[in-house]
């Protein structure tokens, strides 16, 4: 490695080589700018591989009755109408293009005896609107992307950390931080960043995300200024594996659900008749993962502690063809063959609603040049996000912030390099592997993980979650003290002691909105405050920077026009004349 | 709760770096990479190894354990019955650190493969019969763990990466030339630069494949059955035998 900083200059530089990255980096080549792609991975493991069920796209091939106004309306009222209605409308009108797009690029989806994209139920969707490839839906889209991204010769610099944007004055400029690979110090110049750096599932302790959910992008973003959009919302996918222990929290797909899964108690009953009559264990997930968590503290979970999943009655062939790696993934890990037993799971930690708070025509955040996309924006899923919303999510704002940022490079010139911020930032990086520390930062990572886990899981209280601010406090305190051995050369240890800072920043957000919404609302449940509260019902919160602290405001949620208040049957409020 | 051993091989070069041991507390069910996770936390925080799913759907934790290259996740300690467990980097490739091996080259070869290419006026949304797109699945399913290329003695023994793309690649052409809407003819590149004609067919990346893809017998063998059919046509091949030609 050597001591020198790496630098490259690209017109636009995008953050994450998932679908929202990918997808960005595609439409802003076209647009005409020098794009480059930096991942934390190697290009095509991004967490967008690890999406089973399908993508939501009313394409109507299926339930002919199914349109873009249904999908809207499910959307939001899975959202709990806390979400972006113009994102959420762009979504509908614009997923069925993107789908068919993914074709020409060489996709391939289950097909209808005429030859058309499949589609099957989901969770609180009207119709069957999943276009979907058995349960390995997401690894088809990634593959997809990724061989285009290659095909239009793209730079993708693949095992690179970014560790801090890069202001010029009020505007991005950039982004530095480090090789992976190498160790060696990199810094990108930039008329404009979109991140597209995805989630922060490991700040829990049961978790379906990899080693790079760690909130990098949000924290970034909100370290240079940006706004963080209903950080509170945090998604507990409802069936998650139980045993054994190494694979706790690894996801069981919606889809088994969607082919006609049941939901069992240990004393045999299909519990979800009782909670949700009428759409049973196809409900949207905050309320099966409040019902599986509620039958386990009743003293009704089987022996490992969770609900029992079901699809012995569908026939191993159906099993076998539609749900192939569940399959596989029961067998190989748990000794479990799912067509002669059940299934064990219990929640599990999946997914942000929020975010970064964007314009929804172009993934603008509140600073100049710096677009968001994909799981690190916020608005389109308010409250709870359905599944298969979010891979649709991923290619149509992907692709918006990608145009837009193109566009946008065009009237500006580079901004100025600012050497003391990264400096600063690789004096940051060096204190764990110089300094006089002794704290183990995944030892760190476990506390916080521990203290999420238990202060702002899936029920909340006003007391638990103080304790739990308390010990983030404290953490981050202790972040300051960590030591690591070895040297730079690809060292997950000095990785993680970086990754732990981006971790408690998203942590205190959640934290400090979970406090703040006193209510019940989609993923957010107050065992203090069980009900929905309709004057929370009108406003997002937002975690903001102010000096070195974080504070939380409140900004009105947007009004929809009447013509799409109208599709609510006056259970919205209509916006004032 | 026992302790298994694991060997895990350390070091920047393959000829400089040694085996260390670490004593690892089992649970039940724990796979290799549960273990590696437990020693970076409690034994060696810069131990280097990739990892990203945990459930055998991205292949980034490709190794070789007890001399098999395997998914981490996805081998269960309990298989080795309190054995020593042995955990080495990929050799095909070259050593960074640890367990992370440099798989730049496959990008590269990646790259050179002519892309899907429909044509141009072929109306949106596409209609494909059930049947055409099934055959294409298994080739699709392949999550790049590249422990095929590993194994590929062509690869790996020969170092012959100048001469042939290794398994991978004949899997990603197959997917793409069975493609029902695809339009290229991609014979040639399989004659020279892919190389097909290195593969002598000893099926040991079809072993390896987590995904259980048949890479040799559905992928390598009908595209080499095509590469035949065109470079060597048994007609022209009687013809040379009979006048002596040295043809091509």
């Amino acid at each position: 490695m050597s001591d020198a900083t790496q630098t490259y200059t690209h017109d636009v530089l995008i953050i994450g080589a998932g679908g929202a990255g990918l997808r960005a980096a595609i439409e802003a080549a076209a647009g005409g700018a020098s794009v480059g792609v930096v991942c934390k991975s190697l290009l095509g493991k991004a967490h967008t591989v690890m999406a089973e069920g399908g993508i939501a796209a009313a394409l109507g091939n299926v339930d002919p009755q199914d349109n873009w106004q249904v999908h809207f309306q499910d959307t939001m009222r899975g959202g709990a109408l806390i979400n972006n209605w113009r994102m959420a409308e762009l979504h509908a009108t614009e997923s069925p293009d993107r789908v068919y797009e993914l074709e020409t690029w060489g996709a391939i989806f289950d097909r209808t005896p005429d030859g058309r994209i499949l589609q099957r139920p989901f969770g609180a969707h009207t119709y069957r609107r999943l276009c979907h490839v058995g349960d390995r839906t997401g690894l088809e889209m990634i593959r997809t992307l990724q061989d285009r991204v290659v095909a239009l010769r793209i730079a993708v610099y693949m095992e690179v950390t970014l560790t801090r944007l890069l202001k010029d004055g009020d505007r991005i400029a950039g982004a530095t931080g480090y090789n992976r690979q190498t160790g060696d110090f990199v810094t990108f110049r930039s008329k404009a960043v979109v991140l597209a750096s995805g989630g922060w599932g490991r700040i829990y302790k049961v978790t379906s995300n990899s080693w790079e959910g760690t909130g990098d992008g949000v924290a970034m973003g909100f370290e240079a200024g940006a706004e963080v959009l209903d950080p509170e919302m945090v998604q507990f996918h409802p069936t998650g594996m139980v045993w054994p222990p190494g694979v706790k929290g690894l996801l069981v797909t919606e889809a088994v659900r969607g082919e006609g899964g049941y939901l069992f108690n240990s004393e045999h009953k299909r519990f979800m008749l009782d909670y949700e009559p009428e759409k049973k264990e196809l409900a949207s997930r905050d309320k099966v993962a409040r019902a599986i968590y509620k039958e386990v503290q009743a003293g009704r979970g089987s022996p490992h502690g969770g609900a029992f999943l079901d699809v012995i009655h569908l026939g191993s062939d159906r099993i076998k063809k539609k749900l192939p790696s569940m399959y596989d993934q029961f067998l190989s890990l748990a000794d479990v063959d799912i067509t002669r037993e059940a299934m064990e799971v219990y929640p599990t930690i999946h997914y942000a609603m929020g975010g970064l708070r964007v314009e929804p025509d172009t993934g603008a955040t509140t600073v100049r040049g710096l677009y968001a996309a994909g799981e690190v924006a916020a608005g389109l899923h308010g409250a709870n996000r359905l599944g298969g919303n979010s891979l649709s999510d991923l290619l149509v704002f992907g692709r918006r912030a990608g145009a837009a940022a193109a566009q946008f490079v065009k009237s500006v010139s580079l901004g100025a390099l600012d050497p003391a911020s990264v400096a600063d930032e690789q004096r940051l990086l060096l204190g764990s592997l110089e300094g006089a520390g002794s704290e183990n930062p995944y030892l760190l990572q476990q506390e916080l993980q521990a203290a999420m886990q238990e202060g702002a899981g899936i029920a909340r209280t006003d007391a638990g979650l103080r304790t739990c601010l308390q010990t983030i406090l404290a953490l981050k305190r202790r972040a300051d003290n960590v030591h690591v051995a070895g040297s730079r050369l690809y060292n997950p240890g000095w990785h993680t002691a970086r990754d732990l800072r981006f971790m408690l920043v998203i942590s205190e957000a959640i934290v400090r909105g979970a406090i703040e919404r006193r209510e019940s609302r989609g993923a957010h449940w107050r065992t203090d405050f069980p009900n929905a509260d309709p004057n929370f019902g009108k406003l997002n919160l937002i975690a903001l920077k102010d000096g070195d602290a974080m504070r939380i405001t409140t900004r009105p949620v947007p009004e929809m026009p009447d013509e799409l208040a109208d599709l609510f049957n006056g259970e919205v409020r209509q916006k004032s004349a | 709760m026992s302790d298994t051993t694991l060997l895990v091989f350390r070091g920047d070069s393959i000829k400089t770096g040694t085996e260390q041991p670490f004593q690892v507390p089992v649970q039940e069910g724990m796979v290799v990479l549960d273990a590696i996770h437990w020693i970076q936390a409690h034994a060696a925080t810069d131990l280097a190894c990739r990892w990203n799913c945990k459930a055998a759907k991205c292949g980034s934790c490709s190794a070789e354990i007890n001399g098999r290259p395997r998914l981490m996740c996805k081998t269960r300690l309990d298989e080795f019955a309190g054995e020593p467990i042995h955990v080495w980097p990929m050799r095909a490739f070259p050593l960074i650190k640890d367990l992370v091996t440099d798989v730049a080259w496959n990008y590269l070869v990646n790259a050179e493969i002519t892309p899907f290419t429909p044509k141009t006026d072929e109306p949106v949304p596409y209609r494909m019969a059930a049947d055409d797109v099934e055959r294409v699945f298994e080739f699709r399913r392949c999550i790049e763990c590249f422990l095929c290329q590993d194994v590929c003695h062509v690869l790996r023994d020969h170092d012959q990466k100048a001469a042939y793309y290794g398994p991978r690649y004949m899997v990603r052409i197959a997917g793409l030339e069975m493609h029902p809407k695809d339009t290229v003819n991609r014979t040639a590149l399989l004659h020279r630069e892919a190389g097909i004609g290195m593969c002598n067919i000893t099926k040991c990346c079809q072993d390896v494949c987590p995904e259980h893809i048949r890479i040799t017998d559905n992928a390598i063998i009908p595209l080499k059955e095509r590469v035949a059919g065109r470079y060597y046509d048994p007609i022209a091949w009687v013809g040379r035998k009979l006048f002596g030609s040295k043809a091509d």
